[in-house]
């Protein structure tokens, strides 16, 4: 991941005021006007996108969204939050292409998407009209190592910044098995509603974030197409796709029972957690 | 005023903002993993009171590496996430270190600029304007301090104001915070603190959250419960709140009320209990006497306003006795359905929350904070939950506990055991009654007569004052004191280790004018730029935590010792150096009357340095070179200054209160110095070098004798009070104008006021800005979209920010909760100075606003 870091704006871009960036643009693109095919062929070299940049609400697939760009620059403009940066001549980035680094700052995801209506030719979807439904990349936690969630510390920092909040990103609770006490919360990304705003990401407080925010892309694995989850394809069902099983019985001693689904045997006795083997062995003399 | 007071919060708190944001840390070269040369050495963290140990990680003077401490019982290694940042908080660029005082033309002027001045000059400059106060009367000093403060600072402060100054105008910042759960623990028991302990976590069947966001507000506590969630067969969790927070994730019954029915539904269980015969009869005989205490006991609120004049009782709370049937009598008309209605809780949650309680198989563990403390019916609410374990008899063993849990790291250990309280003196004393006071003027060695009493008499006579005149009645509590500054009747007021310019509530009507009323001098002690120090007219600047040589107290009873690790930087100087310090620019002759000191010749032109701390007792261990049991060294300042080891000294004479043979209360008793220092904290009742887990049961507690079963030896007859109190409404109910409730409290990521917090980049990073938590259809309703910016409007004044409508915290319609860490956002300008009229503590979880588009 040590190219994430090296990718950083530099802080001349970062602190640029808008309207000196969008003068710089157009100077730009009058240079695009002059030096014609040359500056193309930069354009198509770059076309790379560095794995860490993203692209703004609604942007379509990036070959096409190259294509139907204009490098007009207006919904960097129209950004309330000023976190949506313009390529320049020798970023990685495309020349002229709207871009986000989640670590420097996250979309803050506004209601009225106020980026994408102004886009002239689609190349941020008009159609996107829910915030939630937005897919600008994925996060995904790349670091259990260092992610101090993982070693039972209460941090929980993505979770709680998460706009799509128990959605996006939930807490598994997990018996702590070092301390034999203490419970661990580990970060879970959905991809279903995670929208890549990059939030959880910019407020890591690792030095380096343990959770990246990454083209989907680069980051989702697919199922094999023939493989169904069984537990969700009989939820969608609402009933068993064959025949139910039988009703089951067993050979049992007084006071046991036993639950086909669900916990299998069962002692009735109310107190009989406290009289098996080990709690007798450990309650020792003393009672 | 109104313009120079929003002048005064605007350019102030930007500037507070401005400041932390721009902070870097240079003091901190973040040690690389297995770096040696580094000297590890526990310490209590610095926050909240978990009370998790940590390792301080020293090399060349300054820290550069810290880990959770794998050894701690509370926390084994673990840490929240204030508490992984431990080491920056003592390194932000702002750190205060000279004096300021407020000047022009090299004068103080109340209107000057902070100039640096030395400590003498500070100093002086003090006790001049001390001194003069004092003439006033008792009341005219007032000094506020700390829960987190160390023991020995609470313990070296209560003896400068009460057998100093001769003042019981001390009070600390806990009451803004356990003092309902205090004054419940001595109504109903006669003995501060918990009974239980931690390991009730592992071992109840059942926890109700009362009033906690534990989730948050206590992590590694919550980490403890989740996991017994987790892996216990059959346990469950119930969540109350009157708005949904991060607790809920792990909730098995959700139990969102309306503000304050919280009386109404403990009210219910008891009735459900009874109604059932599920009670504990033999338990009850055995243990427990039936009270009531007066009604209609008004908000605490400033006698002129129409909610006091019209309560019948306001501020009595004298109990009185009754049977069983005329208790379940009184909690007869709390029914199901009455109670549902009225809460707007389900019936089925409500019934199930009773179930449990009433299962004489489950063992339950209830935990509260700030929801039930910072209520205007705040002891009569702990004791409603008292009573329903009471009646079950699931109290005082494995399991089955109460529990109020407490927020700062030594509001158990300091505020409480030592007593800073205005009313307290150490290990459960008070100064109403006149044999504590002539106990501890005995153990102090100070002339009889000198502690003023709660009534100003000793013997049935008046005490006399230095003006000559009868000490009249002496004690002024937290939010009396700011009104007291207010109205100029008090004119000189010490703030340390705390924020409470910030922290109080109704900042416009009350503590801004009061702090900045031309009469009053106002001094903070702080090792940053606070709002507090802001609005300050001298800014003592102060060493932090382990900084200094110090000792908390949690809230299970475990107290903790640590070394003094690193230096402070510039001229800081700790708590207990200043208190000290400043007893020796004020004389006997200065604040005590001549009676007394004809009396008493010995003490005449004494300062109050050689009374208190030079008495033969606090500086009876002479300064040593402290070290550990690897060798390695460490300084304390404290010592090298006055020559003696002080913080030992006091913590021995303490002792004196605590430990000694025929003390006026036993169950306090701790070990002796040097035993903390090795130990992972020791939990208090200590008895012959034993702790003690769970209190008042035979077996655990070794002042109940062998065949004593339960005894609740706080009171005389051994017995606890079930006290019965009904519902009432709240103080400033929402309305046409006003239709919101406010509720204010923490985030995960920030402590208290953020002075600390707010510090650390990564943590203001992760949180910047308090938001207004909304309900998604109220926003709508106000055409408001997630993230608009808004004021939250109260009759007293207003705040902007932002709506948050998907963030943590989800409150119901009708409902916004602000957090108040954020010093550019003082939420406290919007509340209301309203308190529980009984324990003095403020209500900061009601009160009526409106939000509008800014």
């Amino acid at each position: 991941m040590s190219e994430a870091t090296e990718n950083k704006p530099t802080n001349a871009a970062r602190t640029m005021s808008r309207r000196q960036f969008l003068a710089d643009t157009a100077r730009t693109a009058c240079g695009v006007g002059l030096l014609g095919l040359g500056i193309g062929v930069y354009s198509d070299r770059a076309g790379a996108l560095p794995a860490n940049a993203l692209r703004p609400p609604g942007a379509k697939p990036e070959e096409d969204f190259l294509a139907a760009c204009t490098r007009c620059g207006l919904c960097v403009r129209d950004c309330p939050y000023d976190m949506l940066h313009l390529g320049k001549m020798g970023d990685d980035v495309p020349l002229g292409t709207p871009y986000f680094f989640a670590r420097e700052a996250g979309c803050e995801m506004c209601e009225d998407i106020p980026c994408v209506p102004v886009c002239p030719t689609g190349a941020l979807d008009h159609d996107l009209t829910n915030i939630n439904d937005s897919r600008m990349g994925l996060a995904v936690v790349s670091d259990e190592e260092t992610c101090i969630a993982f070693l039972g510390l209460r941090c929980e920092v993505c979770f709680n910044i998460c706009p799509i909040r128990g959605e996006a990103i939930t807490l598994d609770k997990k018996h702590n098995e070092r301390t034999g006490k203490h419970s661990l919360f580990i970060p879970t990304v959905h991809s279903e509603a995670c929208t890549g705003c990059g939030k959880c990401e910019e407020a890591c407080i690792l030095d380096e974030a343990a959770i990246r925010v990454l083209p989907n892309h680069l980051v989702q694995g697919k199922l094999q197409a023939h493989y169904r989850k069984g537990w969700e394809e009989k939820a969608k069902a609402g009933e068993a796709l064959v025949t139910p099983d039988t009703e089951h019985r067993y050979n049992l001693p007084e006071g046991m029972r036993y639950e086909h689904a669900g916990e299998g045997l069962i002692m009735d006795d109310a107190d009989a957690s406290k009289s098996d083997a080990i709690n007798i062995l450990n309650r020792g003399f003393g009672d | 005023m109104k313009q120079t007071r929003r002048e005064f919060i605007k350019n102030n708190a930007i500037a507070a903002t401005a400041a932390a944001a721009g902070i870097t840390i240079p003091g901190v070269t973040i040690a690389a993993e297995g770096d040696d040369g580094i000297r590890w050495d526990k310490a209590a963290c610095r926050y909240c009171g978990t009370g998790c140990s940590v390792l301080m990680g020293v090399k060349d003077g300054k820290v550069v590496a810290s880990q959770g401490d794998p050894d701690a019982p509370v926390n084994r290694g673990l840490n929240c996430i204030k508490g992984y940042f431990l080491p920056k908080i003592l390194y932000g660029k702002d750190r205060l270190t000279q004096p300021l005082l407020r000047k022009t033309n090299g004068k103080y002027d109340k209107n000057g600029q902070f100039e640096a001045v030395s400590w003498d000059e500070a100093f002086k400059t003090m006790a001049e304007k001390w001194i003069e106060a004092r003439k006033k009367g008792p009341k005219g000093i007032g000094m506020f301090g700390s829960g987190q403060w160390t023991v020995w600072e609470g313990y070296a402060a209560q003896k400068l104001l009460k057998a100093g100054f001769r003042s019981n105008s001390l009070e600390p910042n806990a009451r803004h915070c356990m003092a309902s759960a205090v004054g419940a623990f001595m109504r109903g028991f006669g003995i501060d603190e918990p009974m239980g302990c931690y390991d009730d976590l592992e071992h109840a069947d059942a926890f109700v959250l009362w009033g906690a966001n534990m989730a948050e507000m206590h992590p590694i506590l919550w980490s403890r419960l989740t996991d017994t969630r987790l892996t216990k067969k059959g346990c469950e969790v119930h969540v109350m709140s009157t708005y949904t927070h991060r607790s809920f994730e792990l909730s098995d019954n959700d139990i969102i009320f309306e503000p304050q029915t919280d009386l109404a539904i403990a009210n219910y269980i008891a009735n459900y209990i009874i109604q059932n015969k599920a009670y504990n009869q033999d338990f009850l005989d055995k243990n427990v006497n039936f009270t009531k205490t007066p009604t209609d006991i008004g908000y605490g609120l400033r006698p002129t306003d129409p909610r006091e004049k019209a309560a019948k009782n306001a501020g009595k709370g004298k109990l009185s006795k009754i049977s069983f049937e005329e208790y379940a009598k009184s909690v007869e008309p709390y029914t199901l359905e009455y109670t549902a209605k009225l809460s707007k809780v389900p019936a089925k949650n409500l019934e199930r929350l009773a179930k449990v309680y009433a299962d004489p198989n489950k063992k339950v563990s209830s935990y509260w904070t700030m929801g039930m403390n910072q209520h205007t019916r705040g002891v009569w609410v702990n004791g409603l939950v008292y009573n329903i374990h009471l009646l079950m008899g699931k109290i005082s063993e494995p399991g089955n506990s109460p529990f109020s849990l407490t927020g700062q790291p030594s509001a158990c250990g300091t505020a409480r055991e030592v007593g800073t309280f205005t009313h307290r003196l150490p290990a459960d004393l008070v100064v109403k009654k006149d044999a504590h006071c002539k106990f501890a003027e005995k153990t102090w060695k100070i002339p009889a007569g000198t502690i003023p009493r709660a009534n100003g008499k000793t013997d049935d006579k008046d005490q006399t004052d230095i003006s000559g005149k009868p000490m009249g009645k002496t004690l002024i509590h937290a939010v009396a004191m700011h009104r007291a500054l207010n109205d100029g009747k008090m004119n000189t007021f010490w703030v340390m280790c705390n924020n409470n310019l910030q922290a109080a509530a109704n900042f416009n009507d009350e503590s801004y004018p009061g702090w900045r009323n031309p009469d009053n001098f106002i001094t903070v002690s702080d090792p940053y730029p606070t709002v507090s120090a802001m609005g300050a007219d001298l800014v003592l600047p102060t060493a932090m935590w382990i900084e200094k040589e110090g000792a908390y107290g949690n809230a299970e009873r475990r107290t903790q010792f640590w070394r003094e690790q690193v230096a402070a930087p510039g001229d800081a100087k700790s708590d207990l150096w200043q208190v000290m310090e400043f007893s020796k620019y004020v004389k006997t002759d200065d604040v005590w009357d001549a009676a007394l000191l004809d009396a008493n010749p010995d003490f005449k032109g004494k300062t109050l340095y050689e009374v208190l701390y030079a008495n033969g007792q606090v500086d009876k261990f002479p300064a040593e070179q402290v070290t550990d049991d690897r060798g390695n060294k460490y300084d304390n300042h404290e010592s090298s200054h006055f020559g003696f080891y002080a913080q030992k000294g006091l913590f021995e004479e303490y002792r004196l209160f605590n430990s000694a043979e025929g003390i006026p209360k036993k169950g306090h008793e701790m070990a002796e110095f040097g035993a903390y220092h090795k130990a992972r904290g020791i939990r208090w009742p200590v008895v012959d070098g034993k702790e003690t887990l769970w209190r008042f049961r035979e077996g655990y507690d070794p002042h109940v004798a062998k065949g004593e079963g339960v005894k609740f030896y706080g009171k005389p007859d051994g017995k606890a009070n079930i006290i019965t109190a009904p519902y009432e409404p709240a103080a400033e109910p929402p309305d046409d104008e006003y239709p919101l409730w406010l509720c204010t409290g923490r985030v995960l990521e920030h402590w208290h006021s953020g002075s600390m917090t707010m510090r650390v980049p990564e943590l203001r990073r992760a949180v910047p800005d308090a938001l207004c938590y909304m309900h998604p259809k109220d926003a709508k309703k106000l055409r408001l979209r997630d993230g608009a910016k808004v004021k939250v409007v109260s009759r007293r004044g207003e705040i902007e920010t932002r709506v948050d409508t998907r963030g943590r915290n989800k409150p119901p319609q009708g409902l916004v909760y602000v957090p108040w860490f954020d010093a550019s956002r003082l939420i406290n300008k919007v509340t209301l100075d309203q308190t529980d009229p009984l324990s003095k503590e403020t209500d900061y979880k009601k009160c009526a606003v409106k939000v509008v588009k800014a």
